[in-house]
């Protein structure tokens, strides 16, 4: 069954992403979303953890939010999809199932 | 501090969270303005996610909400001169004060010369920032 | 209360500041005055149109101190003081001025 997971929160103040990724079985995505979008950059502290986990996980972005913080899009880390609103829906409808994390 | 006859006493906001996500970054900053009326010795610190706020560059369009960065830069009209960044947060996610927008004030005292609101401080350096102020609130 | 321009209709707040900014037309401030009772001359128009310009840049109507010393650096110590200002706005300068330029109401204005 694949599922898609959903990060709201910075991993910088939250451990969400750190939990989902350990917790998220192979085969399935990750969407960063809103301020869990701070956690999709390239150089940060916390980069190194998506780079590794993305040998058997997809990872997705959402544009609009990366935007609206100023965050360019062409610093993300290198692999991490690039997806708007209606990437969004695509993701949701693809996977089984959709767990958002808090 | 006196100041004629008006005890003067030193604010400080503590801003740790990245903006949109949630209240707290726009929160303070009309906090900040609204504060700002009562002739207080005033200093505003971004560390942690707080960084993010001042990012050069954000556009909100897309998201729908109002983008207020723009706002940061009329502090120094508000006599906001003193705005703390911390070293170690900004290198913890792999920005530099290039990447976050100038903050400047006109000096009455010095011909109105524009000069920079924004201290590059390390988190031991703020510590002692912190230790010197009577209110310190948090966002 | 929606104002009533060439037979369209603006929505305010209840207080009479516009509901959209975008919507804002010269001929609101004027039709707004006049509801006030008074009418808008070069001087009145100075000040709104830099209110509309601060708005632009900032994202905020400046607190009537901002706005007083603002004014004076651009347009002249003469009119950088809340006795003009006042005169040309006697409901107060932030708050009339601000909802004849279709801002909305200052943060913390007096």
């Amino acid at each position: 069954m694949t599922m898609l997971h959903t990060v709201n929160k910075s991993p910088f103040e939250r451990n969400a992403l750190d939990s989902c990724i350990s917790l998220a079985k192979a085969g399935s995505s990750i969407l960063l979303t809103e301020d869990g979008v701070v956690g999709a950059m390239q150089g940060t502290s916390h980069s190194k953890k998506i780079e590794e986990a993305m040998a058997n996980i997809s990872f997705y972005v959402l544009g609009p939010d990366l935007k609206a913080r100023g965050l360019s899009e062409s610093n993300v880390v290198n692999g991490v999809k690039v997806v708007d609103y209606s990437g969004f829906v695509d993701l949701a409808a693809d996977h089984e199932s959709v767990q958002s994390w808090l | 501090m006196e100041d004629g006859d008006q005890v003067v006493k030193k604010f400080m906001y503590m801003n740790r969270k990245a903006p949109y996500g949630t209240i707290y970054a726009l929160e303070s900053l009309e906090v900040v303005l609204i504060a700002a009326a009562f002739d207080q010795d005033v200093s505003l610190v971004f560390a942690d996610d707080g960084v993010y706020q001042l990012m050069k560059g954000q556009d909100t369009d897309d998201i729908g909400m109002k983008n207020f960065s723009p706002t940061y830069s009329a502090l120094g009209d508000y006599d906001i001169k003193k705005i703390y960044i911390e070293k170690e947060s900004l290198e913890e996610r792999g920005l530099t004060l290039a990447d976050l927008q100038e903050l400047k004030y006109e000096d009455e005292d010095d011909d109105w010369a524009e000069k920079d609101s924004i201290h590059l401080v390390t988190r031991a350096e703020l510590a002692d920032v912190i230790d010197a102020q009577d209110v310190v609130f948090s966002f | 209360m929606p104002i009533e321009v060439d037979g369209q209709s603006y929505e305010t707040d209840e207080e009479g500041y516009l509901a959209n900014l975008n919507e804002w037309r010269p001929e609101l401030a004027t039709a707004m005055a006049q509801a006030d009772g008074a009418d808008l001359d070069e001087n009145h128009w100075e000040v709104i149109n830099f209110l509309r310009e601060y708005y632009e840049e900032y994202q905020i109507a400046p607190a009537v101190r901002v706005l007083t010393k603002a004014i004076g650096k651009k347009l002249g110590k003469d009119k950088g003081n809340s006795k003009y200002l006042y005169e040309l706005f006697p409901y107060g300068p932030a708050k009339q001025a601000c909802k004849y330029a279709g801002l909305p109401k200052p943060t913390g204005c007096v």
